[in-house]
């Protein structure tokens, strides 16, 4: 079949710009680890109130881990428990969340934390802390009807003000 | 490109074959078949527009719905009826009217599994929106367990998929009877097309016909008492994703076929359309979880692996941009346009039936480069469920198909019952398309900008407890109530204009089909070989699902039972 010059040089430019876009991205994602949310830790959801680590929820400072602290939060309609958490501006930290009910989402804006949280499954993601500020957390998944009244708050400090 | 570098050659008046041709009729049988599709779209339509309305008017903080109907009831009835069911039946109306147009008449068994498929859809969806209007499905057009509607809201929307695979079915019966009756020749274009998205629908409908047969019926009914929630979702965003192609082919078809004639020229390459639409149908299943980037349960190795799948539908995508712009060069050149640029004024802009699809392609380019955002693995989490989400399908299937849906009915209703389309129809659908496109610039614009600062898709007016950012997110979103009102009257418009094509003056109007230039090379048969495709692309979807579905199987927790949130 025959093919046009321009549409060969057309074809080729958008061709490499494919491989070169997914380079970067495949780079970023399997050298540099920028993976989104891949737990694939299951938890029953029914009895997530005794189950380690949602047992406990909350933040905690931990040792001899890749990172600093640890940010427990259970998933509930309509909430999120704690309400509040706040973290020395800094730290590296791992937020952790699962949902005790129906499907909820676990975003915090203005960062790039943002995941799903599902009965059954555990949602993680690392990343570092590096702004002081309030940051809102949002439930980002319709959830019923009080979907907009599940939120709280990240409150990221200078280490002294913790 | 220069006229003497012109891929078809010459380009002279139309042939007389294409004169020929362009008097065809679909014969009075098939064309109430097509129409009353049109007509359970155009009401879908309106109640869903409705809708959406009154969500953007809620969502601005200045206005609360009436006698205890729900934020989330509407939302659910807007994302049913204009993404499922307004788009399913326009879109086999349109198919079926291409069918006739191209293979000839269908027969008496074609034209009853079309019936019998339209009145299944039919049944299929008052069940669904009856359960919606009744508070008893609240769950959004997604419907993600373990949210559990009413029984009859899944029965109804598989009754769709089933009579949508029926009325599929008689289509491409009238293509593969064309085929017999002509051995050797290359198959009509459009109708191919059909061919082709009708095969995308079947095996992309699979995903949500198992998701809804076997685990959500049996669970509502309460036959089973838990359902794996990363598994149904899983299901669903096979079938989700290519939905989305579904209703974006027969945008192209118009683009590939009609709009070439529409503008006096010709088709560019018929066997490079004809691989476009191929390469749509491969790439655009094997990828849904592209979908579900930022949710537990899935590996992230194979989640890139639905990511690189993904964006191979810039190849197709790139392909069909070339085409239509050397179609409308080519054609401006030969009208005596000079310079660089200078065939672009030529193009017939006072022609809705150029104009209104011509928009929804300009405005597929933000569309596009906003599905690049968001299908870039990592780079999803910055928009993942914020309304931005909402704002770049808004541009794609609310503009850019949307649009060309509208351009096509302009001609195609006058086509179909027998009348002309008018100057004045002319006229009205482009006033109708510059109040879409403002309308839309404006509430889609908002939306991509609060999606970036965060705001929630999907959400009910809310302060988030007086937060500081919450606070600019709503003063923006009465952009969006300006933008949803102007959409609103687009609609009205666009049903007022339809009326018109219902009673302007009794003629012939036609149903243009482009030709391929004489002397153009013979598409090779490969292409039309269906069994290649097929077997391609199970490969592509085992490669793709095999693996995440055995590990959602293996790795499954307990299952959810169902709940009622709203």
């Amino acid at each position: 079949m025959h093919i046009h010059k321009y549409e060969k040089i057309w074809l080729t430019f958008g061709i490499g710009s494919l491989v070169v876009f997914l380079g970067i991205t495949g780079v970023m994602a399997f050298h540099q680890g920028t993976h989104p949310n891949n737990s694939m830790i299951t938890v029953n959801y029914e009895e997530v109130d005794t189950i380690a680590p949602f047992n406990n929820p909350g933040v905690h400072k931990v040792d001899g881990k890749d990172w600093d602290y640890e940010v427990v939060v259970t998933s509930s309609a309509f909430f999120y428990n704690p309400m509040e958490l706040v973290v020395p501006v800094g730290a590296k930290v791992k937020f952790i969340t699962t949902s005790k009910d129906v499907v909820h989402g676990f975003q915090i804006t203005g960062t790039n934390i943002n995941m799903m949280a599902e009965p059954g499954y555990v949602s993680e993601y690392v990343t570092t802390v590096d702004q002081v500020g309030e940051y809102l957390i949002v439930c980002n998944e319709y959830c019923g009807t009080g979907h907009t009244q599940m939120f709280s708050m990240l409150k990221v400090v200078e280490p002294d003000e913790l | 490109m220069s006229s003497s570098e012109s891929i078809n050659g010459p380009i002279n008046n139309a042939s007389v074959a294409q004169k020929k041709t362009d008097q065809v009729k679909i014969h009075p049988r098939d064309a109430l078949l097509a129409l009353v599709h049109f007509l359970v779209a155009f009401l879908a339509l309106l109640l869903g527009a409705t809708a959406g309305l009154l969500q953007t008017l809620v969502r601005s903080g200045t206005f609360q719905l009436p006698a205890n109907i729900g934020y989330y009831q509407i939302l659910t009835l807007h994302g049913v009826l204009l993404a499922l069911i307004f788009t399913t039946f326009f879109i086999f109306g349109f198919q079926i009217a291409g069918v006739s147009r191209t293979c000839g008449t269908l027969s008496d068994k074609q034209r009853g599994l079309g019936w019998a498929g339209f009145y299944l859809m039919l049944i299929g969806t008052i069940m669904a929106g009856a359960m919606i209007l009744l508070n008893e499905a609240t769950v959004l057009y997604t419907f993600y367990a373990p949210l559990k509607a009413h029984w009859v809201f899944y029965t109804g929307l598989a009754l769709v998929v089933v009579g949508s695979w029926i009325g599929a079915l008689g289509q491409v019966f009238r293509w593969i009877q064309w085929r017999k009756e002509h051995k050797g020749e290359t198959t009509p274009l459009l109708s191919f097309m059909v061919v082709c998205n009708n095969m995308l629908w079947f095996v992309a409908t699979l995903g949500v016909a198992i998701e809804t047969v076997v685990f959500l019926i049996p669970w509502s009914l309460g036959i089973i008492d838990r359902v794996d929630v990363a598994l149904t979702r899983t299901l669903f965003w096979y079938f989700g994703h290519a939905l989305v192609y579904f209703w974006l082919l027969p945008a192209y078809m118009v683009w590939y076929t009609v709009v070439p004639r529409v503008i006096g020229g010709r088709m560019f390459s018929d066997g490079l359309a004809r691989i476009a639409f191929v390469l749509f149908i491969l790439y655009s299943i094997p990828v849904g979880v592209h979908h579900q980037l930022m949710e537990p349960g899935i590996n992230g190795f194979w989640k890139f692996v639905q990511v690189v799948l993904t964006f191979f539908v810039i190849i197709p995508s790139f392909l069909t941009a070339f085409s239509l712009f050397a179609t409308f060069e080519l054609r401006g050149r030969e009208l005596g346009g000079k310079g660089l640029l200078g065939w672009f004024k030529k193009l017939p802009w006072g022609d809705v039936r150029f104009f209104a699809p011509f928009i929804g392609m300009v405005s597929f380019i933000p569309g596009g480069i906003g599905g690049v955002i968001n299908a870039s693995y990592q780079m999803n989490a910055v928009i993942h469920n914020t309304i931005w989400v909402t704002g770049h399908f808004h541009l794609t299937i609310a503009t850019t198909v949307i649009l060309t849906f509208f351009g096509a009915s302009y001609w195609l209703i006058p086509h179909l019952t027998g009348r002309r389309l008018t100057k004045q129809i002319h006229q009205l659908g482009i006033m109708q398309t510059w109040i879409w496109a403002i309308g839309m610039l404006i509430m889609s614009g908002t939306m991509h900008i609060i999606g970036l600062f965060g705001s929630p898709r999907r959400s009910n007016f809310s302060e988030y407890g007086g937060a500081e950012i919450a606070q600019t997110w709503i003063a923006s979103e009465i952009a969006q109530a300006v933008g949803g009102s102007l959409l609103f009257i687009g609609i009205l418009l666009f049903l007022i204009i339809i009326g018109k094509c219902f009673t302007a003056p009794i003629g012939f109007e036609e149903f243009p089909i482009a030709e391929v230039a004489p002397g153009a090379q013979k598409t090779p048969a490969w292409v039309e070989n269906f069994k290649i495709w097929a077997v391609i692309l199970a490969a592509l979807i085992l490669i793709a699902y095999t693996i995440p579905i055995i590990d959602i199987l293996n790795n499954s927790p307990l299952g959810s039972v169902g709940y009622r949130m709203w």
